[in-house]
């Protein structure tokens, strides 16, 4: 086929990739000792990421191909194929799950006492479960990633999680299992339209009628907006993520919900082109209600996870708003969103995760004065408050402008009402840090109080590290991701906008067309 | 190109040194590090300022910042005359400052953390004033809000403090949404936000229209309202002065180079940046003078009555940039940026002195506690004095000459000119009057604090009245490079400097129209020290019945027209509380999670009702088994 | 000679005699036992069939069902016992576990 790059190196990379972790899974179950099973985790997460790096460097950034193609067999019979590969939109999160896979174990270090082989196996078959969705190029190898990452973060949050983590666990589940089981209705009808074929790419290139998009639109709409979450799909969310472990929540914001949008980019605007720019506008304004919404949660939120929880859903309502602005500066400020929503969001939750292990609160009434406690911490979380608010320098500024430029240039209203969600981000972000850092500390946390409270150690600062650098890195020279996705995004959008049923643009002369 | 780099990037060294290492190792040796390193700058600026004298306008590019699409923007610096003024004048107070916050900051438990910031702001405000293209100018822009947030809360213990760092960052970032919203739909206008490119095709787009929300308007005007918002928030104009005062809580050397000579003067900056956009668009140019014009005259009212010192300097400076977005609104560009650079260095002295004296009272603020201190602070005194004359227009001093250049152009821009000078002028009634009463409370009359104040009554040390003597130099002579021309033939030097970016003024009067002015200008000057002098040095007793007089409008003055108790009212308390209760504990719990948590539940009761038909008896089983194969074999029977 | 008749007939009363058994009895062999009734009813039938049609497969079918219904008989006496010693009863009318 003409549209892949077979892979350009001497090694299975990607195969590699994605099954290191398994590997290593496997290896801890002839493990007893604690400290060994955190020690090989650390390890094959790393070992993990840095065999994922050379998918970075030897990327060829000037086509829009899938490149470190694999593809062998598997079920001849019914058309399934082993068949994996990545583009432009697809690296970098390898790169992100790699990453925040090091570190949510590096963070789990101490913080996990209680069933450390198990924890440590969930979280290495969720690193592989979490690849496989980026990599696969094959429904059917699709859908079992897909799923598989379900249960190890099922288990996650529901045996290592808060007080409530049954509850958030099982809803979490069932939430998104719906949307999954809708999509997988999806998929068989493409395989039956298509004549026996579950090859991503060769069902992106075909052409299907207008009414069979706008039904199989809404069937992966189902998967994915739950999972992004949009709103009013998002309540699973803060249940989630405030009763998650530490680790748990750092992959779910970093990596979990960047699949929806994935999705989006990857199956339904390819494959649906007439159906995406129907359902801009409904998008849009889901995605505009969302990132108000989300805001103005967090200014009435009492609990320090939650609110980064809803500060996700208003984040993540930016990222659909630019990738369905349908133009070259949204979509690639949705994904670059994307990366930075991963890094910073991830970052709040590793800190939150961190002040948590000392003070075993995370009601928010319960801190203040923090900035003289523990001055480092505050000091590295005000660089997060303000690249989660969008400050220019930081890598939020860079999505978020692009966005707002992408969404202005296609309808200015929702440009307009999406950029007023910057401005209450700065209200409950700048809010959050007084009542935590600023004013005068309880003496008990003081060092010479009853529970004195000691800054970040030598693992901590290691932890964070990385995303503190990643967000000026990205802040000051977004070209470094920016440059990956040219090709494939400009690709991409020449599919969509290529119009089967150029002149019945409006949604109603559409919906009559389909009903 | 590496000497214009270094500019910027030697404070921001110095900020990333003392941030890093200031804590654990710099400790109170921080100004070893950030005076040399702005001390570096101004040499710099000056060797700049040389180049562009001698007509060398650099517009480099450093780096490709961001490309997506059609979309392109460099890092990039452009160093023309107006941007060598900035440079000099951000530089060489913020040198000043920083020494002097050596004697201030002296023994303060953040004094390392206090110069990281303030160079933070200097790199900041240097790229503001440097950038080529409008993002980046949104970069600077952004930044200086930020240190301005971390200085106003530099003491963030204070929860006054707190809350004031984090009102100013949030006032802003409204005037920043409708700039951020400008430099989008001038990329979508014109292709392109570099100053040169957009400037250079400003008028292809005349006559075009936006439609909002089914109504046509101009584009340019959209375009410049737009920008003029940002300007409106960062420079504390009408209806977004509020933060400005608050921001007081802030260490007196901030107030002095933040909220008074550099940041809030990025507003002025900015429009005169975008004066080729301005001059296209009536309407816009209109706005920007009445909001000027009402903010000089609405703040300096609000002054009258103060009795924080540094509040009064505070509505002061409000006051004076109304002033200066007056003069861009009549067309005046170099009399606003005249009027910028003098004011800087009159304004900081103010802030500077003010800080000397409550250095002296041990964080005194209340005027009305001070008094007599002319002879225990002879130095702080006298350069109070000059920057009051200054400040006043009282002829050969600094402020006089530009002040007097905007009230003329004023004067000359049409029928709404006419108005604006009257407002123009009463303000300057209004500014000789509070100026001079704040002299009187502070240095006249009997000191009114307590005695233990008094005993330790002194005046401030050198490093800390070194500065103030240079800027009191600067406060009277910086004004002698915009003579008006009716004084000396090609008098109007920095006019003339500026004329390739700004332009010249649009109109020319006779010089009768111009003595008149003058004379008016110095005659309110006169006046307001005349009623200063006969309420606060003659008559004590007077300012209290005047008071009891006019109970409502001092009150209303007082309190600030109440503009702050609005807003909380109108606009942050209904937002908190609709947050709380009825998206949060409405929409979010009642609505979805009620379908969230409904769904489950209803299925739920569905199947306990459901399940009492599996009665568990074998019989009951068997029956319905033997019944449904009856029922088969009937319809086989039967029905075929 | 018998008719095919008289062994359809004879096989029928024999599986309403098990139904009846099975639906009406509470005493859990007696229900075991119409169950072996209602299989062996259909034994007799098969047996007739194979006679009247001369194929071997219905004799064939029958040793299958003898051979089910003795493995089937083996492990339901099997539970009746293990369930009798938790719940000494074997009145079908007391046991209720799968109610819902």
């Amino acid at each position: 086929m003409e549209n892949i790059i077979l892979n350009q190196l001497s090694y299975p990379i990607l195969t590699y990739t994605v099954f290191l972790p398994v590997a290593g899974a496997l290896l801890l179950l002839f493990m007893r000792n604690a400290g060994l099973i955190r020690v090989t985790t650390l390890l094959t997460t790393v070992a993990t990421f840095v065999i994922s790096l050379p998918l970075l460097t030897n990327f060829d950034k000037t086509t829009y191909k899938m490149q470190f193609v694999e593809r062998h067999e598997w079920i001849p019979s019914w058309g399934i194929n082993y068949f994996i590969g990545i583009d432009g939109i697809s690296v970098l999160f390898i790169f992100l799950t790699t990453m925040l896979s090091v570190l949510s174990v590096l963070v789990s270090w101490k913080a996990i006492e209680n069933k450390a082989k198990e924890f440590h196996t969930a979280v290495l078959a969720l690193e592989a479960g979490m690849l496989g969705v980026f990599v696969a190029l094959d429904f059917f190898l699709f859908y079992i990633f897909w799923e598989a990452m379900l249960i190890p973060m099922f288990l996650l949050i529901g045996v290592w999680g808060g007080p409530q983590r049954v509850y958030a666990a099982i809803k979490f589940f069932l939430y998104t299992l719906v949307g999954s089981v809708l999509m997988l209705v999806g998929i068989v009808v493409l395989y039956f339209t298509a004549g026996g074929t579950l090859d991503i790419l060769t069902l992106s290139s075909l052409q299907y009628p207008l009414q069979l998009q706008f039904w199989l639109f809404l069937a992966f709409f189902a998967a994915f907006a739950v999972k992004v979450p949009m709103f009013p799909f998002h309540t699973w969310l803060p249940d989630a993520h405030t009763e998650a472990p530490t680790a748990g929540s750092v992959i779910l914001a970093g990596v979990l919900l960047k699949m929806g949008a994935y999705g989006f980019l990857r199956f339904s605007m390819p494959m649906f082109p007439d159906a995406t720019r129907m359902f801009v506008k409904p998008i849009f304004i889901l995605s505009v209600i969302g990132i108000i919404y989300g805001a103005l949660v967090c200014l009435a939120q009492k609990d320090l996870k939650r609110l980064i929880a809803y500060s996700s859903v208003s984040h993540m309502g930016f990222v659909t708003l630019g990738i369905f602005a349908l133009n070259a500066q949204g979509v690639e400020g949705g994904i670059l969103q994307m990366v930075n929503h991963g890094i910073v969001t991830g970052a709040l939750f590793l800190m939150i995760g961190m002040i948590y292990e000392r003070t075993h609160t995370r009601v928010i009434a319960d801190y203040g004065g923090f900035a003289t406690v523990v001055p480092w911490y505050a000091g590295l979380f005000i660089i997060l408050t303000f690249a989660s608010i969008g400050l220019p320098g930081t890598n939020g500024f860079i999505g978020e402008f692009l966005i707002l430029f992408g969404a202005f240039k296609a309808q200015k209203l929702y440009g307009v009402l999406a950029a007023t969600g910057v401005i209450l981000g700065a209200g409950y972000m700048l809010w959050l840090y007084q009542k935590v850092f600023w004013q005068t500390p309880d003496p008990d946390y003081g060092p010479s109080g009853r529970h004195p409270v000691r800054d970040l150690d030598l693992r901590e600062v290691v932890t964070l590290a990385p995303l503190i650098i990643l967000i000026f890195w990205i802040g000051f020279y977004p070209n470094v991701l920016l440059s990956y996705m040219h090709a494939s995004v400009e690709h991409l959008l020449q599919d969509v906008n290529m119009s089967a049923y150029a002149g019945k643009e409006t949604l109603i002369a559409q919906l009559k067309e389909i009903f | 190109m590496l000497k214009y780099t270094l500019i910027p990037l030697l404070p921001l060294l110095s900020f990333i040194i003392n941030i890093l290492f200031g804590r654990n190792f710099i400790k109170d040796k921080a100004h070893w590090i950030a005076v040399p390193a702005v001390a570096g700058s101004f040499i710099l600026a000056v060797s700049a300022f040389m180049d562009v004298t001698a007509g060398n306008v650099v517009n480099i590019n450093i780096y490709d910042w961001i490309v997506s699409g059609d979309f392109h923007v460099s890092i990039g610096f452009l160093i023309d005359q107006l941007t060598s003024i900035m440079l000099i004048v951000v530089t060489s107070i913020s040198t000043l400052i920083f020494i002097y916050s050596i004697g201030y900051m002296h023994g303060d438990g953040g004094y390392y953390r206090f110069f990281a910031y303030l160079s933070l702001f200097v790199f900041s405000m240097l790229m503001l004033v440097m950038a080529n293209n409008f993002l980046l100018l949104y970069f600077g822009w952004e930044a200086v809000g930020l240190c301005s947030y971390f200085l106003i809360g530099f003491w963030f213990h204070k929860k006054s403090a707190a809350d004031a760092g984090k009102k100013a960052f949030i006032v802003n970032r409204f005037g920043d949404f409708g700039f951020g919203l400008g430099v989008i739909l001038i990329f979508l206008t014109y292709g392109s936000i570099d100053y040169v490119q957009v400037f250079s095709n400003a008028g292809s787009v005349v006559g075009q229209t936006i439609n909002i929300l089914g109504t046509d308007y101009d584009l340019i005007t959209v375009i410049c309202l737009l920008l003029f918002c940002g300007a409106v928030g960062k420079s504390a104009q009408l209806p977004l002065h509020v933060w400005l005062p608050d921001a007081m809580e802030g260490p007196t050397p901030v107030s002095a180079l933040i909220h008074a000579a550099t940041m809030v003067t990025a507003g002025v900056f900015m429009v005169a940046r975008c004066n080729p956009l301005f001059n296209l668009s009536h309407t816009a140019m209109n706005t920007v003078a009445i909001v000027g014009g009402l903010t000089a005259i609405f703040a300096a009212t609000i002054g009258l009555v103060q009795n924080d010192i540094k509040r009064v300097i505070a509505y002061s400076t409000v006051s004076q940039l109304g002033y200066m977005f007056l003069a861009l609104g009549v067309g005046a560009y170099s009399a606003g940026i005249f009027h910028l650079y003098t004011h800087a260095y009159f304004k900081a002295l103010l802030f500077l002195g003010s800080g000397s004296v409550i250095h002296a009272l041990h964080d005194e603020q209340n005027m009305q506690k001070m008094g007599g201190l002319k002879k225990y602070m002879p130095i702080t005194y006298a350069v109070f004095i000059i920057a009051t004359l200054s400040i006043t227009g009282i002829p050969g001093l600094a402020g006089f000459f530009s002040k007097d250049e905007i009230l003329y152009r004023a004067y000359l821009g049409g029928d709404t000119g006419k108005f604006l000078w009257l407002l123009g002028t009463v303000a300057a009634l209004l500014t000789s009057f509070y100026s001079w009463r704040l002299i009187f409370l502070t240095f006249h009359g009997k000191f009114r604090g307590t005695h233990e104040q008094e005993h330790h009554l002194h005046e401030s040390p050198k490093v800390i009245t070194v500065p103030l003597m240079f800027l009191a130099v600067g406060a009277i002579f910086a004004g002698y490079v915009g003579i008006p021309p009716l004084l000396m033939e090609h008098g109007d030097r920095i006019g003339e400097f500026l004329a390739p970016v700004l332009g010249h003024p649009h109109s020319e009067g006779s010089h009768a129209e111009e003595m008149m002015v003058m004379a008016g200008s110095v005659l309110v000057a006169l006046g307001g020290w005349f009623i200063a002098y006969r309420m606060y040095i003659k008559s004590p007793e007077l300012p209290k019945k005047v008071g009891e007089m006019f109970k409502p409008v001092y009150n209303l003055l007082f309190n600030k027209y109440y503009v702050d108790e609005l807003y909380s009212k109108t606009l942050v308390q209904p937002v908190i509380k609709a947050s709380d209760k009825v998206v949060l504990g409405f929409i979010d719990i009642k609505i979805i999670e009620g379908i969230v948590n409904g769904v489950p539940a209803l299925i739920g009761a569905f199947s306990r009702k459901f399940r009492q038909v599996q009665t568990g008896h074998l019989s009951n089983y068997g029956l319905a088994m033997a019944l449904g194969a009856l029922a088969i074999i009937g319809y086989m029977i039967f029905m075929k | 000679m018998v008719p095919l008749s008289w062994y359809i007939v004879l096989s029928a009363i024999v599986f309403s005699i098990g139904v009846f058994g099975f639906l009406a009895r509470r005493n859990l062999i007696i229900v075991f036992m119409s169950l072996e009734l209602m299989l062996n009813s259909v034994n007799i039938s098969l047996a007739a069939f194979s006679h009247y049609l001369q194929s071997m497969r219905g004799q064939i079918l029958v040793f299958f069902i003898i051979t089910v219904a003795a493995a089937e008989a083996a492990i339901g006496l099997a539970i009746l016992i293990a369930f009798y010693r938790n719940n000494p009863t074997i009145k079908v009318d007391e046991i209720n576990l799968l109610k819902g």
